[in-house]
């Protein structure tokens, strides 16, 4: 690779993300295709969106997007008036108490599933092949997420009944045993779908689930190979350096495929990096651009991203037909790193919980 | 940089996950721990039947007599540690350093931990009752008396969730080796140094590797690694506040080892000549900093009170913080940021109730609350509490604190609560029969014991043995006819 080809490539990405904000704010702000919330919000802007931005940077203009907005009704606030009429789901997260965030999505999910499609290699996710999905159910984007990719590469997908707000209010109590108790019921039934013929070779399961489903299978004489999963992708900051090499050397042997995601309900799915063993197991994430960016920025001023290799708090974008979100500070913090071929933009390593917030979040649910 | 290991069964485990251990005062990197993940130690754990296999090719005599061997090589070796070596003087001055003791107590509790090892045999003898040891090797044999017992392990491995800030507690985990079962430590995030200096003093006095896990770790990534010890060794013990200790409350597997809230107690008989006693309770409150459970925070009589107080006041009063390496040095630091400012706005706040008096801050030249740069210190603080009701009455903190606490004797074993160390100062033989039943007393003392000395051949916070063996019945023939 050379530094010139890259440099063009990230010119490229930039224009292609430029051009593609212009686009989203003239579809957001106007009033034929926008959203009510962003067209009240536009009336208490000191500029006018649609004249004043013209690029990714522009948008740092706005003020931060406050996610306690998605609290409550009426819905319809969210729906672009381009879009109105489709048929619309709701997905949900928080919500252990008191009203959840809710966000709307038309086929977003879809999108952005069928682009990681894309990232996924056929001999480890073949085509046509079935799906487990071991993660959360209920109101949430990822079930109906997983099951879309496993439809779009031609397979069935496998659900599991996992409710993280109960799980959240077991490890509140203090009540682990009974949490232990639920997540061993969870993966009972990852174990009955595995074991009843059904040709699931593809998987997507969060690292605490991931783990206690391949030691229940050890414990029983058996395998996560041996169940049939060739594919596994699984996301969360519980996926560090440490946990992949683990999975890789330990818990799902050398002919198991395994890789990181990250994202949430708002942004959709970053991928990681292809692995390669000079990277140390070092996990770094690429947001779908230009449908989503990720920034890593000063803790100090959200509107500075911090050198490359350097430490701060994530900041998320999303530009896509039924979502505008200009600037979202997530829970996480990480190291920015620096645009690859495949990725010609910044990406992030070692998310983890935001330092500050830590105190206050229950992390590791499911 | 002195880089340490994870343990995996006797094997070094680099781990991609590394913590720092920091000088408390300097900020200094003394070391890094390699961390694990809880997967990982559930991994391990599968193999746990191994190391008390390997642990069974030696008899219980022959690991009572490597651990007298570990012993010396403990107090007196330069023994490797993760990719460098460390001195006997190395441990006592990194300990210091990373968890604010005074150097003068570290060598105090290295000794005494050599101490343990070296007369294993009669520990194990006394918390046995003299049952052969064959038997518990065995899993049942016949007593000399003709009965026959049987004793079963209750675990392969022992795990041990350990605490960052009194290494005094080792003591208590080192009989589980020569028990033969295997050991599984989580040493707290700023002493990594007793578990992994013992390991390798027992393993070079030959007691197999196979037979030791280490997980170091710091934070979260501590707390996961706890929480997987804790799951996966059938029995383990922590060390924590009293929130863990009501958390694994009527729990089998777990025994939690809490604040002791240990006390003194003066009988009506013998209490107008408290004078007498002065320097036992001084010294119950002060020695070893008054970080540890076995540490008196609270002194009992029914009169006198006042003056009992003043006088410990004017020996504590003065106390202040002195360097670590200072051999005069009495009091440890606080090095968790804001833990002892909380603590010092708890002391005031009790001070506020009318039945309360801090009796210390006339003799003490500033202060309670000592601030630094990279760590606090707390002063020694008496109080007197005229209400053995008050919320103060019964109140422990990691530094030399005590609550003089009048109340009438007859009422006094029922309002001291749980009691890990009752000294008790009597020759009431009606009151010593009421102290040996009151079951909130776990270690009794009735006479003048400080608080502090422990005789190691007496069980602690339970017996181990019972802990991880259980009795229970075996038959090779038919009972009499009956």
């Amino acid at each position: 690779m050379s530094d010139n080809s890259l440099d063009q490539k990230m010119a490229a990405a930039q224009e292609r993300l430029d051009a593609h904000v212009r686009e989203s704010v003239e579809w957001h702000f106007n009033p034929e295709t926008g959203c009510d919330y962003w067209l009240e919000k536009a009336k208490t802007l000191d500029f006018d969106p649609r004249k004043d931005i013209q690029c990714f940077e522009d948008v740092k203009k706005f003020p931060l997007f406050e996610d306690e907005d998605l609290r409550g009704g009426p819905l319809d606030k969210w729906v672009p008036k381009g879009l109105a009429g489709k048929p619309t789901y709701v997905f949900e997260t928080g919500g252990t108490t008191g009203i959840p965030k809710s966000r709307v999505v038309i086929e977003d999910h879809w999108i952005d599933y069928e682009n990681f499609s894309e990232t996924l290699p056929d001999e480890h996710f073949p085509r046509g092949a079935n799906w487990l999905m071991l993660g959360p159910s209920g109101p949430r984007r990822l079930r109906l997420a997983v099951e879309h990719l496993a439809q779009h590469r031609g397979g069935i997908c496998f659900c599991v009944d996992l409710d993280p707000r109960w799980v959240v209010k077991l490890l509140k109590k203090g009540k682990t045993e009974e949490a232990k108790a639920y997540a061993a019921h969870v993966i009972d039934q990852a174990v009955t779908i595995l074991r009843a013929n059904h040709n699931v070779q593809c998987m997507f399961a969060t690292p605490k689930l991931l783990e206690a489903l391949a030691l229940r299978l050890m414990d029983d004489g058996g395998s996560i190979e041996e169940a049939g999963i060739k594919g596994i992708f699984a996301g969360g900051t519980e996926f560090t350096p440490q946990w992949y090499r683990f999975c890789k050397e330990e818990l799902l042997g050398e002919n198991v495929f395994i890789t990181p995601t990250y994202g949430n309900t708002l942004m959709g799915l970053a991928c990681g990096k292809p692995f390669d063993i000079a990277d140390e197991y070092k996990i770094t994430y690429f947001a779908p651009q230009p449908r989503a960016v990720i920034e890593v920025v000063q803790f100090d001023d959200y509107n500075k991203v911090v050198d490359v290799g350097e430490t701060g708090r994530v900041k998320l974008y999303t530009f896509t037909k039924e979502l505008f979100i200009p600037g979202f500070m997530e829970r996480d913090e990480g190291e920015r790193e620096p645009a690859i071929e495949l990725y010609p933009w910044h990406g992030i390593s070692g998310t983890r919980p935001f330092h500050e917030l830590l105190k206050t979040t229950t992390v590791g649910v499911y | 940089m002195l880089e340490i290991p994870v343990i995996r069964w006797g094997k070094e485990y680099q781990s991609m996950s590394k913590t720092d251990v920091v000088h408390f005062e300097t900020g200094e990197t003394l070391a890094q721990v390699n961390e694990a993940n809880g997967g990982l130690i559930k991994m391990d754990m599968r193999k746990a039947k191994k190391a008390r296999e390997v642990l069974r090719q030696f008899s219980i005599q022959e690991l009572v007599d490597k651990c007298a061997a570990a012993a010396e090589l403990f107090e007196h070796a330069t023994l490797p540690l993760g990719n460098g070596e460390q001195t006997p003087e190395d441990f006592c001055m990194l300990q210091s350093a990373t968890t604010g003791l005074p150097e003068h107590m570290c060598k105090f509790n290295m000794t005494k931990n050599a101490f343990v090892m070296k007369n294993m045999g009669s520990i194990l003898d006394a918390l046995t009752r003299g049952l052969p040891y064959e038997i518990l090797s065995n899993g049942y044999g016949m007593e000399d008396r003709g009965v026959m017992v049987s004793y079963q392990a209750n675990c392969d491995a022992s795990g041990w969730v350990l605490p960052s800030n009194s290494p005094g507690v080792h003591t208590l985990w080192l009989p589980v080796i020569p028990l033969q079962i295997g050991l599984v430590l989580k040493p707290g995030k700023s002493e990594p140094w007793t578990p992994y200096r013992v390991y390798e003093a027992m393993a070079q006095a030959g007691i197999p590797r196979e037979a030791f896990c280490l997980y170091p770790g710091a934070g979260d990534s501590g707390a996961e690694l706890g929480g997987a010890v804790l799951e996966c060794c059938e029995r383990s013990v922590i060390f924590g506040g009293q929130a863990t200790v009501e958390k694994y409350e009527g729990n089998p597997r777990i025994s939690a080892h809490g604040p002791g809230f240990s006390k003194i107690i003066l009988g009506d008989d013998v209490v107008d000549d408290w004078e007498k006693y002065l320097d036992l309770m001084v010294d119950s409150v002060y020695l070893n900093s008054g970080r540890s459970c076995i540490s008196a925070s609270g002194v009992w009589a029914s009169r006198h009170t006042k003056e009992i107080a003043d006088a410990m006041a004017q020996r504590l009063g003065p106390i202040a913080p002195l360097p670590m390496n200072d051999p005069h040095a009495g009091l440890a630091a606080f090095t968790m940021a804001g833990a002892a400012k909380a603590m010092n706005g708890q002391i005031d706040d009790g001070c506020d109730s009318g039945a309360v008096t801090e009796v210390t801050a006339k003799y003490r030249d500033g202060d309670r609350l000592v601030e630094r740069e990279r760590c606090d210190f707390l002063r020694p603080t008496v109080l007197h509490v005229s209400d053995p009701d008050d919320p103060m009455a019964n109140t422990e903190f990691m530094f030399p604190f005590c609550s003089v606490v009048e109340c009438p004797q007859d009422q006094m074993i029922k309002k001291i609560g749980y009691t890990l160390v009752g000294t008790c100062l009597t020759n009431d033989e009606a009151f010593k029969r009421q102290l040996l039943d009151a079951t909130n007393i776990d270690r009794l003392n009735i006479g003048e014991v400080k608080t502090l000395q422990l005789n190691w051949l007496q069980p602690h916070e339970g017996n181990i043995i019972d802990f991880l063996y259980r009795a229970r019945a075996f038959q090779n023939s038919p009972p009499p006819a009956h």
